[in-house]
C-alpha cells in the first residue's frame, strides 16, 4: 500500500516502509534541510514539523500516521505565512527567521529548525505573546549552545513586525 | 589539537609566547577573533589540492587574490557556531583595506588549508589573528610595490580602498585594482612577520560589529550543516556500542555478535574491525533498527562506583602530585589569620552534549579515502584515521564542515573513524551518525574534580594565606573507535602542563596573597570515565570552590563582597571586568547573607571572579530559591569580558550570552550518572541541561582594549558565572552548596542541614 504524504503544498510518494519515522523520509527522500536529527526520542524538538498548523516531532511520527495532515518544514514556512496573512508574494523569509538574523541570535544554529517552527506555531495562534506564554510555548526546544535570551528576543521582535505588517 | 603535536615554527604561535595554555583544550568557543591563521593555504596547493599541508612559510599558503579583485583567505579554523570566520575577515580585509564582501574563507581540508592545530582554548582569534594579520599585511606591502610601479609612483604616495589602489591627492586620476595586480596568480614571497600592521587608531572594521556572515543561510534552514551531507550511492552506518560507556580500559569488548539478529532487516551487514562492531544498510531507518537489534554479547568491565563515590576513590587513590603554585608560607600564615575559611567541593563529570550527535561521511571511490566530518583539527583526525587502517596519511583527505555545537571533544573523532572504517570495508561511502545515547553515554567527559581550598585573611581583610588541593584523572588521547578498532585498551596524557593539572590562574591568582599554595593531585585514568576537555576545562569547578571561599572570607569580615575583592585585587585587567560587572547589575554593597528571609521563594545577589586562561571574566548573578521545592532559577546574569582587543564585541557578546547561559545549566543541572556497570546518563531526561522556561535574562559587558592582543572569548566568563550563582546562594539562604549541580535535592538537603 502506497503512501503518500502532503509536504508544503506538495503531494509525495513515499518508498519507505510504513514504520519508519516521518523525519527519516523528511531527509532522505525529500532531501529537506529543515527537519533534522536530534536525539530521536521526541526530547530535543530538532525534527520538528507543522501537521495542520500544529507542531509535531517527526522523529516519533511514523510515516503511516501522517495521513492526510499538512506538513509543513521550515522551508515551507514563507509560504505558509503568506497564505496565514493572505500577502500577494511570499516574502524570502519567514519574520522569525529574519528576526533572529536581526537579532544575531543563533550560534552553532543547528537547534533553529526546532526553535522557528515551535515559535511560528505560536505567532499564529497568538500575535501578541507574553514573555511567560513565550517560555512555556517554547520549553521543549533545546539549545544546547545556550541563544535562549536572543530567541525570546527575535520572538518578540518578529511579533512586533508580523502585528506592524497586519 | 594539544602540545604534543603544536610545531615550534609555527609563526602564529610564536607570536603569542605568553599562551602557555594547555593544548588539548577545545572549548567550544573558540572565539572570535582570532582566526588561526598559521599557515596560509599556498594559493597553487589550493588550486591544485594536493595533499597537505601546505607550507605555512609562504604568504600564498595564507591568501589568495583573484581577477574579480576579491581575496580568498585560508585558515586552520573551523566556524564552531561562535562566529570566528566573521572576526576573522575583519581582521583580512582590515589590513589588506579592502571590504568585507571581497574576502572570504574557505572551508578546512587537509588538501588546501594549512595546519594549524585544532580550534579550541578559545584560541580562534587569539592564536590565529597575529599571523594572519601579519601575511595580510605583508600582502598589502607587496601589492602597494607592484602597484608603485605600475603607476611610476613611491609606494608611499599610494592609498587604497575596497582593494584599488590609487595616487593619493588625484581623485583617482591614476589607480589600479588588486585583481588587476595580481589576479590568481602566487605572492611566491616568503612569509616573514615583520611588515608593519595598521595601528588600532586607524581601523575601520576591527572593533566593528559587522554580523556574521553565516546567519542568514542558517536561518533560512539553507545553512549545510555536517549532518546535513548525503552523496549518491552511499550507506548509512551507526556504531554499535553497550549503552553507556564502562571504565576507561575496558572499552566496548564484544565476546559474541549475532548476526542473525539482523538477518530480518533488508541488506543490513555487520562491519567488524578488532572490537569495533559497526552496520551498514541502505536506507538509514535500517541502520538504526539494525544496530538497536544487533546481539551482541559485551565483556563485563570491574566495579565502576558511582558518581557520588567517584569523590572519595579520587581522595584516596595513588595519585601525581605536583605543585602548581608555591609562595610564602601558606600553612604557617594561615594560623596567623584573623579567619580562616575552607572547605570541601565536589564537581561532577559533565558531557559536551552536543545538540546533534556527530556525524562524518567517507568516501572511498576516489584517488584518496574523502572524509567529511566535525572534527576540530583536520590533521590530527587525518593522522587518526591514517594509523588505524594502516594507510599513509595522503591517501586521506578530511573536510570540516561544522556540525551542531560540540564546546570540545565530543565524539567527532569517533564519527570520523567510524565512518573511515565502515566505508574501506564495504568500499561504498558510509555515512555515519552517532545515536544521542551513543553521544551521551560515549562521550569524553569533563571530568570529576574535588577540591580542599582553605583560605585566611587579617582582621584588615588582606587574604594572607591561601591554599587549594584538587584531585582529578586526565584526558584521553585516543577515541573509543581507535581503541576498538586496534583492539587497544587506549592510552591518556601521561602528564604535563594542563591537562591534568589544577589551573593556577583560576585558583587565587587574580588576588595578591604572598602565601599562596595549590596542589594538583592527578589520578591515572583507569576505570574512571574517559576524560576531556570540556569547555573552559575545570574551570567552573575551581571558581565554585575558590570564589565560594572569598566569599565567606568576606561575609566573616562582614565586609561587602565587591570591596573585599577591590581590596585584594592584584590587576588593574581583573579590577576592570570586576567594575564593569558591578557597574552593569548596579551593585548595591552588602553584607552577603545578611537579610534572610522566611519567605517560600528567596532572592539573592552574588559576584565572582573566573577565568580559562589568558582573558578575564567577572559575573553577578540574581536568582530565587525556592526554599520548599529546592528549585533554584537564576533570573538575570551580568558578564563582564576584557579579551584584549575585541575584534567584533558583537560576537563576544553573543559568546557570552552562550557561555553564561551554559554555565547556569551546569551548576544548576548537568551531571553524568554511573552505577557499577556504567554511565545511566543517556537522553535528554537522565541528562539534563537548562531549558528555555528556565533561561536567565543575560547582559554582557565586554571591556575593549584596543591596545592589547586578542585573546580567547569563547569559555572565560564561565566561572565567574557559576561561583556567582553559587554565592548568590549563600545570600539568598545564608547556606553553602558545597556540590554542584545544584539540584533540588541537594538544595533541600543543604538547607535542612543549615536548621540541624
Ligand atoms: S530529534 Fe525529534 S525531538 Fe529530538
Ligand atoms: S544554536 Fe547551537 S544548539 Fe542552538
Amino acid at each position: 500500500m502506497a503512501i503518500n504524504i502532503k509536504v508544503n503544498g506538495r503531494d509525495w510518494p513515499v518508498s519507505a516502509d510504513p514504520d519508519t519515522p516521518l523525519l527519516y523520509v523528511l531527509m532522505n527522500e525529500l532531501e529537506l534541510k529543515g527537519p533534522r536529527f536530534g536525539c530521536g526520542l521526541a526530547q530535543c524538538g530538532s525534527c520538528s514539523v507543522l501537521a495542520d498548523g500544529v507542531e509535531i516531532r517527526s522523529c516519533q511520527t511514523v510515516v503511516s500516521d501522517v495521513g492526510a495532515r499538512a506538513i509543513t518544514t521550515l522551508e515551507g514556512l514563507p509560504e505558509l505565512y503568506a497564505k496565514q496573512k493572505g500577502l500577494a508574494t511570499v516574502p524570502a523569509m519567514h519574520p522569525l527567521s529574519q528576526a533572529f538574523v536581526d537579532e544575531q541570535a543563533m550560534h552553532c544554529g543547528y537547534c533553529y529548525n526546532g526553535q522557528t517552527v515551535k515559535a511560528a506555531e505560536l505567532l499564529a495562534k497568538t500575535p501578541h505573546p507574553t514573555e511567560a506564554q513565550i517560555r512555556a510555548h517554547m520549553d521543549g526546544h533545546i539549545c544546547r549552545c545556550g541563544s535562549y535570551p536572543r530567541i525570546m528576543k527575535s520572538i518578540q521582535t518578529a511579533a512586533a513586525a508580523i502585528v506592524k505588517e497586519g | 589539537m594539544d602540545d604534543m603535536n603544536s610545531h615550534p615554527q609555527d609563526p602564529a604561535r610564536n607570536g603569542v609566547a605568553h599562551l602557555t595554555r594547555r593544548g588539548a583544550l577545545i572549548g567550544g568557543g573558540a572565539l572570535v577573533i582570532g582566526f588561526n591563521l598559521l599557515a596560509p593555504a599556498r594559493a597553487q596547493a589550493a588550486r591544485g589540492a594536493a595533499a597537505g599541508p601546505p607550507d605555512y612559510h609562504a604568504v600564498d599558503t595564507w591568501i589568495a587574490i583573484h581577477a574579480n579583485n576579491t581575496a580568498t583567505i585560508y585558515t586552520g579554523k573551523c566556524e564552531l557556531g561562535q562566529g570566528n570566520q566573521t572576526g576573522l575577515l575583519q581582521v583580512a580585509a582590515e589590513e589588506l583595506e579592502m571590504s568585507m564582501a571581497q574576502v572570504s574563507t574557505i572551508r578546512l581540508d587537509t588538501n588546501i588549508t594549512p595546519d594549524q592545530q585544532a580550534t579550541s582554548s578559545s584560541s580562534s582569534i587569539h592564536r590565529g589573528a597575529p599571523a594572519l594579520r601579519a601575511a595580510a599585511a605583508q600582502a598589502r606591502q607587496e601589492l602597494l610595490a607592484r602597484a608603485g610601479a605600475r603607476l611610476g609612483v613611491q609606494a608611499f604616495s599610494l592609498e587604497v580602498r575596497d582593494g584599488i589602489v590609487s595616487v593619493r591627492g588625484e581623485n583617482g586620476f591614476r589607480k589600479v585594482t588588486y585583481g588587476e595586480l595580481l589576479g590568481d596568480k602566487p605572492f611566491n614571497l616568503q612569509y616573514e612577520g615583520t611588515a608593519p600592521v595598521k595601528s588600532p587608531d586607524r581601523y575601520r572594521l576591527v572593533g566593528q560589529r559587522p554580523p556574521r556572515v553565516d546567519m542568514p543561510e542558517k536561518a533560512a534552514g539553507k545553512y549545510t550543516h555536517m549532518q546535513h551531507l548525503r552523496i549518491p550511492g552511499m550507506l548509512h552506518g551507526r556504531v554499535v556500542l553497550p549503552r553507556g560507556q564502562r571504565g576507561f580500559g575496558v572499552g566496548a569488548k564484544p565476546l559474541s555478535v549475532d548476526e542473525s539478529s539482523i538477518a530480518h532487516i533488508m541488506g543490513a551487514k555487520v562491519i567488524r574491525k578488532g572490537d569495533f562492531v559497526g552496520v551498514v544498510a541502505e536506507r538509514e531507518w535500517d541502520a538504526v533498527k539494525a544496530a538497536r537489534d544487533l546481539a551482541v554479547v559485551w565483556k563485563k568491565g570491574p566495579s565502576l562506583g558511582t558518581n557520588e563515590t567517584v569523590f572519595e576513590r579520587l581522595r584516596k587513590d595513588k595519585s601525581v602530585d605536583t605543585q602548581i603554585a608555591s609562595k610564602g608560607d601558606a600553612a604557617g600564615m594561615m594560623q596567623k589569620a584573623a579567619f580562616v575559611r575552607g572547605a570541601a567541593y565536589r564537581c561532577p563529570y559533565q558531557s559536551h552534549a552536543p545538540f546533534a550527535p556527530n556525524c562524518a561521511l567517507a568516501d572511498p571511490t576516489g584517488d584518496q579515502l574523502t572524509i567529511k566530518s566535525s572534527t576540530q583539527d583536520v590533521y590530527s583526525s587525518r593522522k587518526q584515521v591514517a594509523d588505524i587502517l594502516g594507510i599513509p596519511e595522503t591517501k586521506i583527505r578530511l573536510q570540516y564542515f561544522e556540525g551542531s555545537g560540540t564546546f570540545g571533544r565530543s565524539c567527532y573523532e569517533d564519527a570520523t573513524q567510524a565512518a573511515a572504517i565502515m566505508a574501506t570495508a564495504t568500499g561504498k561511502p558510509v555515512r555515519v551518525q552517532y545515536m544521542r545515547w551513543d553521544e551521551l553515554g560515549w562521550d569524553n567527559y569533563g571530568p570529576a574534580h574535588l577540591a580542599e581550598v582553605r583560605a585566611g585573611v587579617d582582621e584588615l581583610g588582606n587574604i594572607i594565606a591561601y591554599e587549594y588541593d584538587g584531585w582529578q584523572h586526565g584526558w584521553t588521547i585516543t577515541s573509543t573507535v581507535s581503541d576498538s578498532a586496534l583492539a587497544k585498551p587506549g592510552a591518556e596524557r601521561a602528564g604535563g602542563s594542563g591537562s591534568i593539572t589544577v589551573n593556577p590562574i583560576s585558583t587565587g591568582s587574580m588576588y595578591k596573597i604572598a602565601n599562596r599554595r595549590v596542589t594538583s593531585h592527578a589520578a591515572p585514568m583507569a576505570n574512571y570515565l574517559r576524560g576531556a576537555a570540556l569547555r573552559s576545562p575545570l574551570d567552573l569547578s575551581f571558581a565554585f570552590a575558590s570564589e565560594q571561599t572569598m566569599d565567606e572570607l568576606a561575609a566573616a569580615l562582614k565586609m561587602d563582597p565587591l570591596e573585599f575583592r577591590r581590596r585584594n585585587i592584584g590587576d588593574e585587567r581583573w579590577l576592570g571586568v570586576l567594575e564593569a560587572a558591578a557597574k552593569a547589575a548596579n551593585w548595591q554593597p552588602k553584607v552577603m547573607g545578611s537579610q534572610l528571609s522566611n519567605s517560600e521563594i528567596v532572592a539573592g545577589r552574588g559576584i565572582a571572579l573566573g577565568t580559562h586562561h589568558v582573558s578575564y571574566g567577572a559575573a553577578v548573578a540574581e536568582i530565587e530559591v525556592n526554599r520548599k521545592t529546592g528549585v533554584i532559577v537564576a533570573r538575570r546574569l551580568y558578564g563582564a569580558m576584557d579579551c584584549g582587543l575585541a575584534v567584533n564585541p558583537a560576537l563576544v557578546e553573543n559568546q557570552m550570552i552562550g557561555q553564561m547561559t551554559q554555565s547556569t545549566s551546569r551548576v544548576l543541572k548537568e551531571e553524568v550518572t554511573f552505577d557499577d556497570n556504567g554511565v545511566t546518563s543517556l537522553d535528554w531526561n537522565s541528562y539534563p541541561v537548562l531549558r528555555f522556561a528556565e533561561h536567565p535574562e543575560i547582559i554582557p559587558v565586554v571591556v575593549q582594549r584596543l591596545e592589547e592582543p586578542s585573546t580567547g572569548a569563547g569559555e572565560e566568563v564561565m566561572g565567574a558565572t557559576a561561583a556567582a550563582i553559587a554565592n548568590a546562594f549563600f545570600d539568598a539562604t545564608g547556606a553553602r552548596m558545597r556540590q554542584f549541580p545544584m539540584t533540588p535535592e541537594r538544595v533541600l538537603k543543604t538547607l535542612e542541614g543549615q536548621r540541624t
